[in-house]
């Protein structure tokens, strides 16, 4: 019997590419002659295409493109269009918002982060046409749209840090800056600004199922490719016959923890997991600074921040009048 | 093997090497010292080799003679003392010969003085010393809440240099000027501690009074706004510190509540008064020479150097490791009654 017992896949069935089932009527069709990669087929199905972009993937890979240009280049302009500088500081440039001075002005200077918007604008339409792309494959192949709503929470988190939150803050300057280094000061400013992000409950929730969700990733992984001998890993067939593998998968958990999650219901606990963890984490940047300005003072005041000994005495703001 | 799988071996050997060579490794052992509340991470952590050499750069000169206070005044002895003639002339001449090694002694006396005639005042880096032993009797006089009585002299930041190399000038902010893309908002680029914020957060924060605090309050909001730029700017200061003086933020903060005072260390109360202290030499002290230094001794935007953190503690927490030069130098203390 072939192995599975390796993080990639050792075995590569070779046939006539599989072209796919029929599209609906007013579907274009899908492009490319399909070929085989071995190296791919390491890590995952070696037959690479035919793809269907269609319009909204099209449009979406657009307007994509010239959001990352308009990002690129104005971290060019930024270095003086110096290349050897764009290279060696490539991680702390950024496209900064603007100014707090121009509040939330339907399109400040370009020169003072009209840019950003523009760029902001541009990515957001290739964001969502890209979602409706995945929500209309889905529904072409006649299947649930668990994908897309699962995007759509990934895009709430987007919509909240650059849009939505800024519209009600009324500044364009609380949004993040599109940088590699800048979007992480950001984030530790913004956790500065507003009294520690950590006290923010939504952000522990948050936390919860991010971690949660490697957890289960890392545990239902490690219990298919541990039945994969047994052919575990072949859900179609599991779906209508039960053999040893699911059963041993089963009972493995129910041996350790007491408790295990079904064939379908595993799935559902990841898809709520990886869904809840930006949903969490959206709606806790959207009460910073809206409804809750310092999340450490409010946990104080409901109880939530114990308090510590006080072993600096007399410690008080100079600046008041203290220690003196 | 094909063209891409060996490329993607040579990217990831350089990136490996990359890392092995550039980042700033602390290899064990390291000396840790918990400072604040069992839980709250509090502790200072030191790469036991690094300390030890901090404290072998920062060792304390030997004075160059005994002193003798007895004598005729220097006043008596030299014309134009105006702010050390109440020394003793033997005092004065030690006083000096100190300076020059402190603070020139490549140049030697000629460095201030005209050599034809020492009382001159031809030379204009003599009126700056003056008003630089001046400043030195302000801030061991009126900032012992900083320096205590430790007190700082000339070497403190000169450490025989003419200028002192731990200095800071008024900087254009980055990003092309007047262009029509590429806004920096003042950062973004290779900043202070390899941060890509503010390259300039001094101008604002220790050449002026700028506010420094960004917290609010209240729990909910309230008419405190602050903006996450001007944030990022006091973050910046704070990572200047932390770099100058070699230690973390819990040296001063529980980070939990970073505006806390009642739960920050007695250190954070040193710096507050550390931070005034720059602001007041700067605007006091060092502004006012701007007109009396050539061009070439001025900043790119035509300002003097001025004084931060690093000026003085050069990377450890307390300069020249806590040791006083005053007990040998006793005129530099204070003001003549």
């Amino acid at each position: 019997m072939a192995e599975y017992q390796n993080i990639f896949t050792r075995v590569q069935v070779r046939a006539a590419p599989d072209l796919g089932v029929d599209l609906p009527r007013h579907d274009t069709d899908r492009a490319g002659k399909p070929f085989f990669a071995y190296w791919i087929g390491w890590l995952g199905n070696a037959q690479i295409g035919p793809i269907y972009l269609g319009w909204t993937g099209i449009v979406s890979l657009l307007f994509g493109f010239a959001a990352i240009e308009i990002i690129g280049l104005n971290m060019a302009a930024s270095v003086n269009w110096d290349p050897i500088e764009f290279v060696r500081q490539l991680p702390w440039l950024a496209l900064e918002p603007p100014p707090p001075e121009y509040g939330f002005a339907f399109l400040p200077p370009l020169s003072e982060g009209g840019w950003w918007v523009m760029a902001g604008f541009f990515l957001t339409i290739s964001i969502l046409l890209w979602w409706v792309r995945t929500y209309r494959r889905a529904r072409a192949l006649g299947m649930g749209t668990h994908v897309a709503w699962a995007f759509a929470s990934a895009i709430f988190l987007f919509l909240v840090l650059g849009f939505i939150r800024p519209a009600l803050m009324g500044s364009w300057s609380e949004a993040v800056p599109f940088g590699i280094f800048p979007h992480l000061d950001w984030t530790t400013a913004f956790s500065l600004r507003y009294g520690n992000l950590h006290y923010n409950p939504f952000h522990a929730l948050s936390i919860v199922f991010l971690y949660g969700s490697v957890l289960l990733f890392a545990m239902h992984g490690a219990t298919i490719l541990a039945v994969s001998r047994l052919g575990g890993e072949r859900e179609i067939e599991q779906v209508t016959d039960r053999g040893t593998a699911s059963e041993r998968a089963a009972l493995f958990w129910r041996w350790t923890m007491g408790f295990n999650a079904t064939m379908e219901s595993i799935h559902r606990w990841a898809w709520w997991f990886a869904v809840l963890t930006p949903l969490t984490g959206g709606i806790g940047i959207l009460l910073t600074g809206t409804v809750v300005d310092n999340w450490y003072l409010w946990s104080v005041k409901h109880g939530v921040a114990p308090p510590y000994p006080d072993i600096f005495q007399g410690m008080g703001d100079p600046a008041m009048g203290a220690g003196q | 093997m094909n063209i891409w799988t060996g490329l993607l071996a040579v990217v990831a050997a350089f990136l490996t090497v990359a890392m092995f060579a550039m980042a700033d490794w602390d290899l064990p052992p390291v000396d840790n010292n918990q400072t604040g509340f069992r839980g709250t991470a509090m502790v200072q952590i030191g790469d036991i080799e690094r300390l030890a050499e901090g404290v072998a750069a920062n060792q304390v000169p030997e004075p160059p003679w005994e002193l003798d206070t007895s004598g005729p005044r220097a006043s008596e002895v030299y014309e134009n003392v105006p702010v050390l003639g109440h020394l003793s002339s033997d005092q004065f001449d030690r006083l000096m010969a100190a300076i020059t090694e402190w603070v020139s002694p490549e140049e030697g006396c000629a460095y201030c003085h005209n050599e034809e005639n020492l009382a001159s005042d031809d030379v204009y880096t003599k009126g700056v010393a003056r008003r630089m032993l001046q400043m030195t009797w302000d801030i061991n006089t009126n900032w012992t809440d900083h320096v205590a009585q430790t007190g700082v002299t000339c070497y403190t930041c000169h450490r025989g240099h003419p200028v002192p190399q731990n200095v800071w000038y008024k900087e254009e902010e980055p990003g092309p000027t007047g262009g029509w893309a590429g806004y920096t908002a003042g950062q973004n680029t290779v900043s202070v501690g390899l941060t890509s914020m503010h390259t300039d957060p001094f101008t604002a924060l220790l050449g002026d009074y700028g506010e420094i605090r960004v917290e609010g309050l209240d729990a909910l909001p309230s008419d405190h706004v602050v903006s996450i730029q001007d944030t990022e700017r006091s973050y910046a200061l704070m990572i200047h510190m932390s770099e100058a003086l070699g230690v973390n933020c819990t040296f001063c903060h529980n980070t939990r509540a970073v505006q806390e005072w009642a739960q920050s260390t007695p250190q954070r109360m040193t710096a507050w008064h550390g931070i005034e202290m720059v602001r007041a030499l700067n605007i006091e002290h060092l502004d006012p020479l701007q007109p009396v230094f050539p061009p070439s001794r001025l900043g790119p935007l035509g300002d003097v150097a001025k004084t931060y953190c690093t000026t003085c503690h050069q990377g450890v927490q307390k300069p020249l490791n806590g040791d006083s030069m005053l007990g040998d130098f006793p005129s530099l203390s204070a003001a003549p009654p």
